[in-house]
């Protein structure tokens, strides 16, 4: 591990990987990358590797989970054995179960969740590879496997962290600045409503300084939820065209 | 609002808190375990909450669900980030042993926001919470006379609000909870520093709300702080 002395930004102001502090760590979104999901979508965020399939509407099982008036939502966020330096339980462990239920809430707000009364719609997501901030981009994947799959929603849910890297706030903190860093504010937005759909926070900001976090983690937001519809853009343009 | 310290003589600390008909009890074990590698000079600190059946009829007994897990959770991560224990000061054997601190959270009535009450009976509990004098000899560890309180530095404290009808309600009471959209929690520290957030719910909240609840959560804690004396 590096010793607390160490820098995370140089004095030109980049970070280690050589990032400003406003910048994004390259962001690579594929639609419909799994065959048998009714959605999916694979996103690289730097060295995050993620998939998010969506099944469904589908029939409630077992059935008195079903809701007359609306259809439920399930999520599970799930880390491979082999994303983390150290050999990850393949068991669920209590951060998953937490991170599966604020996936989950801030993807639901999203959905017309009353179009489709007593049936169900799964969302999975696996995290192949983990380098921090991943909650963010499962989140950003999952909206676009909905979205795949059909599902009616009100906006794409976009998700990026913004943190105290340092002595100043930086923008989709990495791994290392997440550990090593002051504090990290992750953020899921749904930009045509100006909607916070997912926030949390660990670590220590004045609240001038979580003002900014919040700021920069949604203009982060703004630039990937381009990357998203261009992402959809790509799929179906494509479909539309090899059907001509 | 109560609280009640030192009310199970078994457990290292106790507390009892009473939010209205809320009622949350905690009580801290201490015993000796490993440090995390990559902390070997560091305690160790464990959240757990029970949601117990008999606090209402919607918990189940079993195993912790997703909403008991993320309880505990939140208590853990005001405590943890905002840096309350002196962890160093419970190493024994550097990389070796140290004081694993047990926080458990047992919810035994429940009238709404388990959050803020459950963080305030883990703080009560850990101010309550005396551990024996251990040391090192030839290796082993040995327990020497008396006790010393447990080391805490700062006192976070949490306040929670519920979204009801485009509002934000301060400390919601369970029927509030019910019909609100969305819920946020903010962790404040002895300086007025935010050390933790968790949104809940499957609603949102609008940014400038966000902010508007980070100065309302301020002002609010330092109520708490005059009330309790912490």
């Amino acid at each position: 591990m590096s010793q607390k002395t160490e820098k995370l930004i140089d004095k030109k102001g980049l970070r280690l990987d050589g990032r400003k502090l406003n910048e994004l760590r390259p962001i690579k979104i594929e639609v419909g990358a799994l065959s048998n999901a009714d959605g999916s979508a694979y996103i690289e965020q730097g060295k995050n590797k993620i998939l998010a399939a969506v099944y469904g509407p589908k029939e409630v099982h077992p059935k008195h989970l079903a809701l007359q008036d609306r259809m439920v939502l399930r999520c599970r966020y799930h880390m491979a054995p082999f994303s983390v330096q150290e050999r990850k339980s393949p068991a669920p462990s209590r951060r998953e179960v937490e991170l599966s239920k604020v996936i989950r809430e801030s993807l639901e707000p999203s959905i017309f969740l009353e179009y489709y009364p007593r049936t169900v719609v799964d969302i999975f997501v696996e995290v192949l590879q983990a380098d921090g901030g991943t909650r963010c981009a499962s989140i950003t994947a999952a909206s676009v496997a909905l979205a795949d799959a059909g599902i009616p929603m009100r906006d794409l849910v976009v998700a990026c962290a913004a943190g105290k890297v340092d002595e100043t706030i930086a923008l989709d903190l990495m791994d290392t600045e997440d550990k090593i860093g002051k504090a990290d504010v992750p953020v899921a937005f749904m930009p045509n409503l100006n909607a916070i759909t997912l926030l949390q926070m660990d670590g220590i900001l004045t609240t001038e300084e979580f003002e900014n976090a919040v700021n920069l983690a949604l203009e982060g937001c703004k630039k990937i939820y381009l990357m998203q519809k261009e992402a959809l853009k790509t799929k179906y343009v494509n479909v539309k065209e090899a059907e001509e | 609002m109560k609280v009640e310290q030192g009310i199970i003589e078994r457990a290292e600390g106790s507390a009892r808190m009473l939010l209205g008909k809320t009622e949350v009890m905690v009580g801290t074990k201490i015993e000796i375990g490993e440090p995390f590698p990559d902390t070997p000079n560091e305690g160790v600190l464990t959240v757990n909450a029970e949601l117990v059946p008999l606090a209402s009829p919607i918990f189940e007994p079993g195993p912790p669900d997703e909403n008991a897990i993320e309880l505990a959770r939140i208590v853990d991560r005001g405590i943890r980030e905002s840096k309350a224990i002196d962890v160093e000061k419970l190493c024994i054997d550097p990389g070796k042993k140290v004081c694993v601190v047990f926080v458990d959270v047992y919810v035994l009535n429940h009238d709404g926001n388990l959050i803020d009450a459950s963080a305030l009976a883990a703080l009560a509990a850990l101010l309550n919470t005396k551990m024996s004098n251990y040391e090192i000899e030839e290796g082993k560890v040995t327990i020497k006379q008396g006790y010393t309180p447990l080391p805490i530095k700062r006192h976070p404290i949490t306040v929670t609000f519920a979204k009801i009808n485009g509002k934000l309600v301060v400390d919601p009471w369970l029927e509030e909870e019910q019909v609100m959209d969305a819920r946020l929690t903010m962790a404040i520290d002895d300086d007025d520093n935010i050390c933790a957030i968790q949104k809940g719910g499957s609603g949102y909240f609008a940014p400038e709300q966000v902010l508007e609840a980070a100065k309302i959560a301020k002002e609010k804690t330092e109520e708490i702080r005059k009330k309790l004396d912490w």
